[in-house]
């Protein structure tokens, strides 16, 4: 299972081609937005950009926020979204820790599900879609915890 | 959002109140340039002064903004300070995408704030504060202290004025988003005399695209063709500033004040030494991918025991041209330097170049005394022209004040205008021979991006004056169309006619589609009538001596044949602007 990644963004340009992508090939919007991945500057265009995007967390804190099953856990991380489901509560955007989830005004979350259709157009090569290794938890961590 | 009509946010500062407008007029002037000379004819008052309170400062985006790449850019429509006529001004950033985002095919801002102020528009947003406490603030902290002020990074644009703008300096610009301009004519004073220090637009809508998978296919086919063709590899490369080199081998390219046009020691500001040496990283417009826009560095020691401050700066070919060889200056850090003090002051840095080249050649034939420039402006001495460059920006003295109302104004009450490196305003880098001077001098921005005069002039060693005036006229009417959709002139090479139609189609402007022609020629027209309307007479128009002793790889230029174009091109211009009903 595999997970966008912002692995270069020292080499971002500030062009908005993979927000632009993400909403027009996912979510049929024009839009920067509405995207699973958001540009913005580092505090300024002189000091570079940063992607906002999920981090494929697991557990993920919006899947388990979420009160109807639009949001649930992927596999090794990240969610799977069923936008039928959704009751636009913004919870998810509340419990994303990363700021990852975007809402609109009429509160439909949009965010990233690592399908990598935005990776080809970036002209930098920043972003990259990674194969997620699951995490092995120690069992003497588990124990302490 | 695709709709057959403009709409329109109409701000009124004096009153700190807003408006929706519906507009018709997409068929015939399709947007951007069109879209702004439109609304001039509306909201303009071609008999008032440019700063009368209630002329119109109008920002206008196209039909394809931000659907497809490079289409990337704003046209600034307003009386200029210049001139006192009709002006244009184009910039990208992220302003043109923030437009598209903020649902407004046009903003136009009438009035004056009562104190100095910062406005916030928006989809959702109208919002005009008091920023009284940025007056003489330059371009660049001004930006930091509104992108506190006004939340949403990543999402809007951040245009500003500095000091010059707030002087009336006759050539101050707007800053967008640090690193591009409202750069010509003087935008910025515009602002300055609206009381408006800054403009946060904020683009926080999207908008359902048209189904089918006819947009998303001819998308990635015009992405691929500007990203991974060499189309495009000069603008993301080296940059414009890879003219220099080329420009001053061909001897073409102005060194000081336009007294030479080759000099054997440019390696010091040449594309290839700024890019090795100085470039930091490249950036981009929003919506473009090609990242044009390079930014190197200047690094200072501010104290002892290796303390050092660095800045980042961008630069281009025009850049290293107005503060580099058109000074005399050869050395990269140098020319960055003087950059960044322009780029605080809000300054045009081509008028700057020009102004204070004419400054230092009139000081050096006496026509001028040190009493007046305050400090002694010499070729090559960068950091004299630094402190000159605060001393226009700041309106320091009463010469200061004059030469920022533009070189001809100083030279009207001091002399020297044989030498003024002015084609309607301080030349574009470009000493490529007749057709330019020409174009630039009678064109309706007096740019270089009117039309391809420069390249003519290599292109073509006879001496056609039909020929190359028919060129001038049909290459501005297809840079017309381009600049009502609004794309970026790089991407000139790849929207053809053909493709424009198939992109418009394809996001549901089909009814556009098939009247290209008749839009740029409406444009066209529109655009020159206004430009008549507040004032302009071709006919008038004086090239300086200078530029008739002006030597280029083709030899001396000759004057015979450039007032042969002077006298045709005016003569086209001048019924182009006629009025509608003049047949």
């Amino acid at each position: 299972m595999k997970k966008l990644t912002a692995a270069r963004m020292e080499r971002c340009i500030g062009c908005h081609s993979c927000s632009l992508a993400c909403a027009r090939l996912v979510h049929r919007q024009l839009s920067w937005n509405k995207a699973g991945i958001r540009i913005r500057s580092a505090g300024g265009l002189s000091t570079g950009f940063q992607a906002r995007l999920c981090l494929a967390c697991n557990p993920a804190p919006c899947a388990e926020a979420c009160p109807s099953g639009a949001l649930s856990q992927r596999r090794d991380g990240g969610v799977i979204q069923k936008r039928k489901l959704c009751i636009r509560c913004g919870k998810c955007a509340e419990a994303c820790p990363v700021d990852a989830v975007f809402l609109d005004h009429e509160v439909n979350p949009y965010l990233c599900i690592h399908c990598g259709r935005c990776v080809e157009f970036c002209p930098h090569d920043c972003l990259e879609l990674v194969e997620i290794i699951p995490e092995i938890v120690p069992a003497s961590q588990e124990d302490a915890s | 959002m695709i709709r057959d009509h403009f709409r329109v946010c109409l701000v009124d500062l004096s009153k700190g109140s807003m408006q929706v407008l519906e507009r018709g007029g997409r068929d015939q002037f399709c947007g951007g340039g069109g879209l702004a000379a439109m609304l001039f004819q509306e909201f303009g008052h071609v008999d008032r002064p440019w700063d009368d309170p209630d002329q119109p400062l109008i920002f206008a985006i196209g039909p394809l903004t931000g659907y497809f790449p490079l289409m990337s850019k704003t046209v600034c429509a307003f009386k200029s300070p210049y001139h006192d006529q009709y002006a244009e001004s184009h910039a990208g950033g992220r302003s043109a995408l923030s437009m598209r985002f903020g649902d407004m095919d046009a903003l136009v801002i009438r009035g004056r704030a009562n104190r100095l102020s910062a406005l916030a528009v928006g989809a959702r947003t109208f919002e005009l504060r008091d920023v009284h406490f940025l007056r003489g603030r330059d371009a660049l902290s001004c930006g930091r202290v509104i992108r506190d002020m006004f939340p949403g990074s990543g999402r809007r644009s951040m245009l500003r004025i500095g000091p010059a703008g707030e002087n009336r300096c006759s050539y101050a610009c707007i800053n967008v988003d640090t690193y591009r301009h409202f750069g010509r004519l003087g935008a910025g004073a515009v602002m300055g005399a609206k009381n408006l220090k800054a403009l946060v637009i904020l683009g926080d809508r999207g908008f359902a695209l048209p189904e089918g998978k006819a947009y998303p296919a001819l998308f990635k086919e015009v992405y691929r063709q500007l990203t991974t063709t060499a189309i495009m590899d000069k603008y993301h490369g080296l940059g414009t500033a890879g003219n220099v080199g080329a420009l001053n081998e061909l001897r073409a390219l102005p060194w000081r004040n336009l007294q030479q046009t080759h000099d054997p020691d440019a390696d010091g500001i040449t594309g290839e030494r700024m890019a090795e040496d100085r470039l930091l990283r490249n950036a981009a417009c929003a919506g473009c991918p090609v990242g044009c826009i390079h930014i190197g560095y200047v690094r200072e020691k501010f104290q002892e025991n290796y303390q050092y401050l660095y800045r980042q700066v961008a630069y281009d070919y025009e850049l290293i041209f107005a503060v580099g060889s058109m000074l005399g200056v050869k050395d990269s850090f140098d020319a960055l330097r003087l950059m960044d003090t322009v780029e605080l002051m809000g300054l045009d840095v081509m008028s700057t170049g020009g102004a204070l080249a004419w400054a230092t050649e009139a000081l050096e034939k006496g026509l001028v005394t040190e009493k007046q420039t305050l400090v002694p402006l010499a070729f090559g001495d960068a950091a004299t022209y630094m402190t000159a460059i605060e001393h226009l920006g700041r309106n320091s003295n009463e010469f200061y004040t004059l030469l920022s109302k533009g070189t001809l104004r100083a030279a009207g009450v001091f002399g020297g205008g044989d030498f003024a490196c002015v084609l309607g305003q301080e030349m574009a880098g470009y000493a490529t021979g007749e057709v330019f001077f020409t174009a630039e001098g009678l064109g309706f921005r007096h740019s270089h991006l009117d039309s391809g005069g420069y390249a003519y002039d290599q292109k073509h060693e006879e001496q056609d004056v039909e020929s190359a005036v028919d060129f001038l006229v049909e290459d501005e009417k297809s840079r017309a169309l381009l600049c009502a959709m609004v794309s970026c002139l790089f991407a000139r090479g790849v929207y053809s006619e053909d493709l424009l139609s198939e992109a418009l189609e394809s996001v549901g402007y089909g009814n556009l589609a098939g009247r290209l022609d008749s839009m740029a020629g409406n444009i066209q027209r529109l655009r020159w009538r206004t430009r008549v309307q507040t004032g302009y007479d071709a006919a008038e128009v004086h090239i300086p001596k200078r530029f008739r002793e002006v030597v280029t790889w083709k030899g001396p230029v000759d004057d015979a044949y450039m007032e042969a174009l002077r006298e045709a091109y005016a003569r086209r211009i001048m019924a182009l602007g006629a009025p509608e009903n003049a047949d």
